[in-house]
């Protein structure tokens, strides 16, 4: 019953989790550096001479495209992953979903990233 | 944990009340208020109330005390100063949350709408439950810690520079016209502070007399205890001192990325 805790104690809880900030920093570290790759990206797409599979591939072979191709992997997974666990965190309140939910991001995010980096280094580096 | 439906004890019935003005009055406005009475078994309702502006104070606070007086005395309200220092009448009035005595009627157009504080339980019409907000004040240890003693014969000394750190901190009078309006703090209450907890924290953070910060970040440092703030600034909009407290936990997480770089 917990009308006989006290306020205090609910509010207290678990106590602090003494995390957090790692999280917070990796967001706006992630963040910055997305800025230039995305315009990278952009500009790069958008310079292209055709937008055929040939055309990409020979641009993705190049090895200063495919490097920071794979910056922009994974440093958009990442960026992906940590922001969706706040999501999660604001609105999935029960425990299990709420972890099961965070679980299931991070397998995603692993998986698409490893596959984006996989496919740019098969292309790259097939020759 | 986000509710985008309210509970079904919790939807409000239109079989509000009407109260007509006064026969004769020329000068009327109509204030939409929201009662519960939890005696009564029933749903939350909006009373209507038709109010003699030619002879009703400029304020809000002024026309719901006019209501209690001469058309309902069940209204149930907290106010105490009149004059926005004690916080006491923190309502939603026309969607905003505010201080009914420092919101002027003239500012509200058309018909205006008051509800108690939102995403709080109600006691009674406008009386919403702060117990939790009021416990995460107190979490925050709202006190000077020091490992040093108080000279025996004076104060403790602070400089002009350092005293102005907390201006801007020290002013907030606990009326959760903040906190209740904070999506994040809507959604986690249990365990995000809230924009005002987190200000005072912060009070305390910067007062150059207090040597506990590295104790208080420690206890705040914690996903949901600090960090549900997404700068969505409700906070500093609807604050009636005019305060920051987003501002205020910008900072504290400048601190605590600063004390590990």
């Amino acid at each position: 019953m917990s009308n006989y805790r006290t306020p205090l104690k609910n509010v207290k809880g678990l106590g602090s989790a003494k995390e957090g900030t790692s999280h917070f920093w990796a967001q706006r570290v992630t963040a910055i550096a997305l800025v230039p790759l995305v315009l990278w990206l952009g500009f790069s797409v958008a310079a292209l001479p055709g937008m055929d599979y040939v055309a990409i591939r020979e641009w993705l072979s190049q090895p200063f495209n495919a490097i920071v191709m794979i910056l922009f992997m994974i440093a958009g997974f990442y960026h992906a992953r940590l922001g969706l666990q706040v999501v999660i965190e604001d609105y999935i309140g029960p425990h299990g979903p709420r972890t099961a939910a965070i679980i299931a991001v991070n397998f995603a995010a692993a998986a698409l990233g490893v596959t984006g980096v996989f496919s740019v280094l098969r292309i790259a580096l097939a020759s | 944990m986000a509710e985008f439906k309210l509970p079904a004890n919790s939807i409000v019935k239109k079989n509000g009340k009407q109260f007509a003005a006064p026969a004769g009055a020329t000068n009327t406005r109509r204030f939409k208020v929201y009662r519960y009475n939890p005696d009564s078994g029933e749903n939350p309702r909006v009373d209507s109330f038709d109010v003699d502006m030619d002879n009703c104070g400029p304020m809000v606070l002024d026309a719901i005390i006019k209501i209690k007086s001469e058309m309902d005395s069940t209204l149930t309200f907290r106010r105490s100063c009149r004059e926005g220092i004690c916080g006491s009448c923190a309502m939603n009035i026309d969607g905003t949350n505010g201080l009914a005595c420092t919101t002027a009627i003239a500012d509200i157009e058309g018909d205006i709408s008051i509800y108690p504080l939102p995403h709080q339980p109600i006691i009674k019409d406008l009386v919403s439950d702060l117990t939790n907000f009021y416990a995460q004040y107190a979490s925050i240890e709202p006190w000077l810690k020091s490992d040093t003693p108080a000279p025996p014969d004076r104060e403790r000394l602070q400089s002009p520079e350092d005293r102005e750190m907390i201006d801007g901190a020290y002013e907030c009078i606990l009326c959760a016209c903040c906190s209740t309006s904070c999506p994040s703090y809507w959604w986690n209450p249990d365990r995000y502070l809230g924009p005002a907890a987190l200000l005072a924290s912060y009070r305390w953070l910067v007062d150059s007399r207090d040597d506990a910060t590295g104790e208080r970040l420690d206890d705040l440092e914690d996903p949901f205890k600090l960090y549900r703030c997404h700068t969505i600034m409700n906070c500093a909009q609807v604050c009636p001192k005019g305060l920051n407290p987003a501002k205020a936990i910008a900072e504290t997480k400048k601190m605590l990325v600063k004390r590990r770089l």
